[in-house]
């Protein structure tokens, strides 16, 4: 007994609450690793094949059943065709079942009949290959009454083409694309503004913001309600509202700075070169300065006032209050929020695509995705773009995990 | 420094500024408000805020400050040296408003900025209050402004012809006199472009993905705040990381699957997608309030004889009902607010949520205001949501990322 230590395997007690632990984990790890991990791998995978948007529709073969007549010779016809117009098809082929009360008066020579199965085989195709196989039939009278029948049987198509998504072609084009084109430098420079300014902006913002705020007086509440409507109205509300509001023809903005005398013609502030990048990154710290001035005032509102009076007593001055005892109160909250948003911003899409499209020197890295899968239909270009855009936020993921844990304790 | 902690030198450069920024203010609001012409006028400013500098500084009642700042800032307007050059007639009802909106404006803060100053050198406790009060009033009129302006626009935009915004993007003024008609945009959004079923998909999409949210992130969130069990800090970075994961590197491999499986441009293919976005972050702000919860009472529940299960259920829900109301809420923003994944897997009109009905409008045949009528019907009820249950919304706002 003189030594007594603590049991080094587990109890049952704290095994039963790891599997309950498990247990009610199961469904969130399913399904955020169904659409979080493997889309993750996909992106992988796709950014080393020659993808294009067309070939998300996979070759297959096609074949269509009638029943036809002419008077009272009735036919059945077969119309295979592929349905790509450039790839082969292997080992095309389908199995059909005939409905009893019909007799197949001849059998084409590519088909068997095994009971009531007829089986027709048409080995390897090419793009484009489009046949009729018409079969007479007796046994049929009525056409309205038969058709049903003898449609309703779908025929079991076989045969598989090449599917880029799938076989073993690689291919480095898409990497070398994206980072052979003259536009990466300009895609990297609007990102690396776009992020470092926007974030800032929006922490220096939000900061003066906070400082209005944090004092007690009647509308307190009502301006700190009005200050989040930026960020919780819908993205598209108020994109478009800049938009409209910056229009060089019948925007409101312009019409001011004209009534105003402060230019002699309209600006076209979405669609000049340096000026566009500089809007975009204005909209992303106007619609997100409340979040970082609702952390900062909570944090504000939570430090001591006692420290204040003694500065006061102390006769300190305003100015030296919030330099040397606010700010470093705040720094811990400034520095997380830092991180935070710094991410955020690197993966914001929504805003630039609607306030510019990309146009004029805006497209960031998560613009160009879109911009490379969809406006030029080359997804693997577009999923190279999204490992990049994935490799750089893990370092950031990375760095911020160490200092939030520090930070939180986590 | 010491020169400008004077005191004739502090009031009169407040005031000197202070007029400007009123004079600028003043324009714009009566610009957006009639659609007439107005514009600050530079020596007119600078002329009455030396003069409303020198009476805050020389003149602190209340009363007589104030009236004689008034008095002089609106009779300015009346000579050559006006602080506004404008296109109302004089002596008209818009003149005298703005002659006393202006007056105002100007005497009010400025006796509250100019209340710690005096003549000598002043102190540099006084001198940093007159500053700091005077960056105070200026801040509020610039947030408020960057704040209101957009809103302003947006909503009075939607109620006006595609032809009168063009003839004056300022005239902002409207004729309530043609009633109904008024609302001309709305009818037509509802009526032709099918905005109550975007409205009523959108709702039901959002509702679907809080509860889907809710189902999945609870029990998880519980397990990782209070179940011991190895791996569980792991987990929570995992949690953390899956957060910053940006949506558009995963809409890309989701439309591929969509595209191949036929979930595209289906609703439950969006309702599938919606509650995996939001589930993260519930996750990582349930597990936040559970952990803010006594573990006492649970441990209690557990002793009387009720299982985990029944825990949950029992004690922890009921105590976490505020936590739960928030993240529904934000939840239910975020799904609302959606307009990534719902532009890019949904191309049937019949479908679109309300986010893609609006995208829908961004045509150059479909006159501005439409558009503008779209974007109000999207935001008001969020704004409703948000202005009545701020409190959690707020509380939730704060939660979804880190504890401050």
């Amino acid at each position: 007994m003189t030594n007594a230590r603590p049991p080094k395997s587990r109890g049952a007690l704290a095994r039963r609450e790891a599997r309950l632990a498990w247990g009610l984990l199961l469904p969130t790890i399913t399904i955020v690793s169904l659409v979080i991990f493997l889309p993750l791998l996909a992106i992988f995978w796709i950014s080393v094949k020659p993808v294009g948007l067309a070939d998300l529709r996979p070759v297959a073969p096609i074949v269509r059943e009638s029943l036809r007549n002419k008077g009272d010779d009735f036919r059945i016809e077969y119309r295979v065709r592929n349905s790509s117009q450039s790839k082969p098809l292997d080992n095309v082929g389908f199995t059909d079942t005939i409905p009893p009360f019909i007799t197949l008066d001849q059998i084409p020579e590519r088909c068997t009949l095994t009971g009531q199965a007829l089986d027709c085989e048409f080995g390897n195709v090419e793009g484009g290959f489009s046949e009729r196989i018409k079969i007479p039939i007796s046994g049929v009278s009525d056409k309205k009454s038969a058709e049903p029948i003898v449609e309703g049987s779908e025929p079991i198509v076989r045969g598989s083409g090449d599917n880029v998504l799938t076989n073993n072609e690689f291919t480095a084009d898409n990497f070398k694309r994206i980072f052979n084109s003259s536009e990466f430098l300009s895609v990297l420079w609007a990102t690396i503004f776009y992020t470092v300014v926007g974030t800032i902006g929006a922490l220096v913002v939000g900061l003066f913001a906070a400082l209005l705020l944090n004092k007690r007086f009647r509308g307190q509440g009502i301006l700190r309600g009005l200050y989040l409507f930026p960020y919780v109205s819908p993205i598209i509300a108020v994109a478009f509202t800049w938009v409209a509001l910056f229009d060089p023809f019948s925007g409101s903005f312009n019409a001011l700075l004209l009534q105003m005398g402060v230019t002699e013609q309209p600006i076209n502030f979405f669609g000049q070169r340096p000026l566009a990048l500089i809007m975009v990154t204005v909209f992303e710290i106007w619609r997100y300065f409340p979040l970082s001035f609702l952390f900062i005032l909570a944090r504000m509102q939570s430090i001591d006032s006692d420290m204040y009076e003694a500065a006061d007593m102390d006769g300190a001055s305003p100015f030296q209050k919030f330099w040397y005892l606010s700010l470093p109160q705040l720094l811990g909250i400034l520095s997380v929020l830092f991180l935070l948003r710094f991410i955020w911003t690197f993966n914001k899409f929504d805003d630039i695509f609607l306030l510019t499209g990309g146009n004029a020197g805006t497209r960031t890295l998560t613009v160009n995705v879109y911009e490379q899968a969809f406006a030029i239909s080359n997804i693997g270009a577009g999923a190279a773009v999204a490992v990049v855009i994935f490799a750089v936020l893990l370092t950031f993921s990375v760095l911020f995990l160490k200092y939030i844990s520090r930070e939180e304790g986590l | 420094m010491n020169f400008l902690r004077q005191g004739i030198i502090t009031s009169v450069t407040i005031g000197v500024l202070w007029a400007m920024v009123v004079a600028v203010t003043v324009a714009v609001v009566m610009s957006f408000a009639t659609g007439e012409s107005f514009r600050p006028a530079l020596y007119g400013s600078l002329v009455y805020g030396i003069i409303a500098g020198l009476l805050g500084l020389f003149i602190k009642p209340r009363v007589v400050n104030y009236s004689a700042t008034i008095l002089i800032g609106a009779a300015l307007l009346w000579t050559t040296l006006s602080q506004l050059h404008f296109s109302v007639a004089h002596n008209s009802v818009l003149h005298i408003v703005t002659a006393l909106l202006l007056g105002a404006s100007a005497a009010l803060p400025l006796h509250a900025m100019l209340s710690s100053t005096h003549p000598g050198a002043l102190t540099r406790h006084s001198f940093e209050d007159a500053v700091i009060k005077f960056l105070t009033g200026f801040g509020y009129i610039v947030f408020t402004a960057i704040v209101l302006i957009p809103f302003y626009v947006m909503v009075m935009t939607s109620l006006k012809s595609q032809q009168a915004l063009l003839q004056n993007p300022l005239d902002f003024s409207i004729d309530f006199g043609s009633g109904i008609a008024l609302f001309r945009s709305y009818i037509e959004l509802f009526s032709q472009f099918n905005f109550g079923n975007y409205l009523w998909t959108s709702f039901y999409i959002s509702v679907i993905t809080v509860v889907l949210t809710l189902l999945f992130s609870v029990p998880g969130a519980y397990a990782v705040a209070r179940l011991n069990f190895r791996g569980s800090a792991a987990f929570s970075r995992t949690i953390l990381l899956i957060y910053m994961v940006p949506m558009i590197v995963l809409a890309l491999p989701i439309y591929i699957a969509f595209s191949i499986s036929g979930l595209r441009n289906t609703i439950i293919g969006i309702v599938l997608i919606y509650p995996v976005t939001t589930i993260p972050v519930a996750l990582y702000m349930l597990q936040g309030y559970f952990r803010g919860l006594p573990v006492e009472v649970e441990e209690a529940g557990l002793m009387d004889g009720l299982t985990r299960l029944q825990v949950i259920r029992k004690i922890t829900l009921p105590l976490a009902l505020p936590a739960l109301v928030s993240v529904s809420l934000y939840v239910f923003m975020i799904a609302w607010n959606e307009f990534l994944l719902a532009f890019m897997l949904l191309d049937d009109p019949a479908k679109f949520t309300l986010t893609r009905g609006v995208t829908m409008l961004n045509s150059s045949e479909i006159p501005r205001q439409h558009l503008m009528a779209g974007a109000v019907i999207a935001t008001i009820p969020v704004m409703v949501l948000f202005l009545t249950l701020e409190r959690f919304m707020t509380k939730g706002l704060t939660a979804g990322s880190v504890k401050g």
